[in-house]
């Protein structure tokens, strides 16, 4: 092989190394509530939007649900939940589990920040 | 120097590595739940939560945002997500598409209303952020860029903002400029 061919060679090979190597990656469309998680001692929501998708179109929870479309804008409290509103529409213990299994929704790492994550980078601005 | 007569070997060694990068990639397409920077390892909602490539693996795959074709996968009835949950609620699809940004320095963008009405209502668009009225809206890839108006959407659930031929897929050259802009599929 000639040089250039080893060079190729070699960076294929260091590409596809740190693929593998990559750092954590939530994934896409994943959200984390963190409002008052942290400070009530108890760990953020995390939200994944592709697990709630493939049970439920996005005009549920959208519009008969009332989630707005934006990360953050959305204040669920607990008292919503228990009495039926929001997520206690479905996590009721019928359709899905109900509030009582706090960590199933209360899984994410103490001390994540609000908001969307996993997204994919355009390197423009991005609100996301 | 690379001479001449490497070229052949040159190019089958670039062939290689092109056809192995796909096989790189698509190793880290979903990771774990333990591993993905959000859940904590430690919960006891790991192992019972399910993981996002034991489900997204099974769906018409993709290249880009969840990997998955969300709207082929719903087209070939690989999935069945519920259209409501109220017994009141009126289930509403639109069937027509549209053509808007005409004309631009990018091909002109094919909206169809049937894709996005699968999934969301009309209220999650009309009136806000988009007028119903035909012509009236101004995009702006700024904006969309920034979250709003398609963005609201597209860079953060739907196909994200780096696929810009699937919606800018209309050559304006086949446009006739006084074109009402509406098609129907």
């Amino acid at each position: 092989m000639c040089r250039a061919e080893i060079a190729i060679c070699a960076g294929i090979l260091a590409i596809a190394l740190a693929v593998h190597a990559l750092p954590v990656r939530a994934e896409y469309g994943d959200v984390v509530l963190n409002r008052r998680s942290d400070a009530n001692g108890v760990r953020p929501v995390i939200f994944p939007h592709w697990f709630h998708r493939i049970r439920f179109r996005c005009k549920v929870c959208h519009s008969e649900l009332g989630f707005t479309m934006r990360a953050g804008a959305n204040d669920v409290k607990m008292t919503d939940i228990t009495e039926g509103r929001f997520c206690g529409m479905c996590h009721n213990g019928t359709v899905a589990w109900g509030p009582d299994r706090c960590d199933l929704c209360h899984s994410g790492l103490p001390g994540l920040k609000s908001g969307i994550a996993g997204g994919h980078g355009t390197s423009g601005p991005g609100r996301w | 120097m690379v001479r001449f007569a490497r070229w052949p070997r040159l190019t089958s060694a670039l062939l290689v590595a092109v056809l192995s990068l796909p096989l790189a990639v698509s190793a880290q397409t979903w990771r774990g739940l333990a591993n993905d920077g959000l859940h904590d390892p430690r919960s006891p909602a790991i192992g019972q939560l399910q993981e996002p490539g034991a489900a997204l693996s099974k769906l018409p795959p993709d290249t880009a945002g969840n990997y998955v074709r969300w709207v082929e996968a719903l087209d070939k009835g690989v999935i069945s997500p519920r259209t409501a949950i109220k017994p009141e609620t009126q289930v509403r699809l639109r069937e027509d598409s549209i053509i808007v940004s005409k004309f631009g320095s990018m091909p002109a963008v094919l909206f169809p209303h049937r894709a996005h009405t699968l999934w969301l209502d009309c209220s999650n668009c009309h009136e806000k952020p988009f007028t119903s009225k035909s012509g009236a809206n101004k995009f702006s890839m700024q904006k969309i860029l920034d979250g709003e108006q398609c963005g609201i959407c597209h860079g953060a659930v739907a196909f994200p903002l780096t696929e810009c031929n699937r919606c800018h897929s209309v050559s304006n050259a086949s446009l006739q400029r006084q074109g009402s802009g509406n098609v129907s599929r």
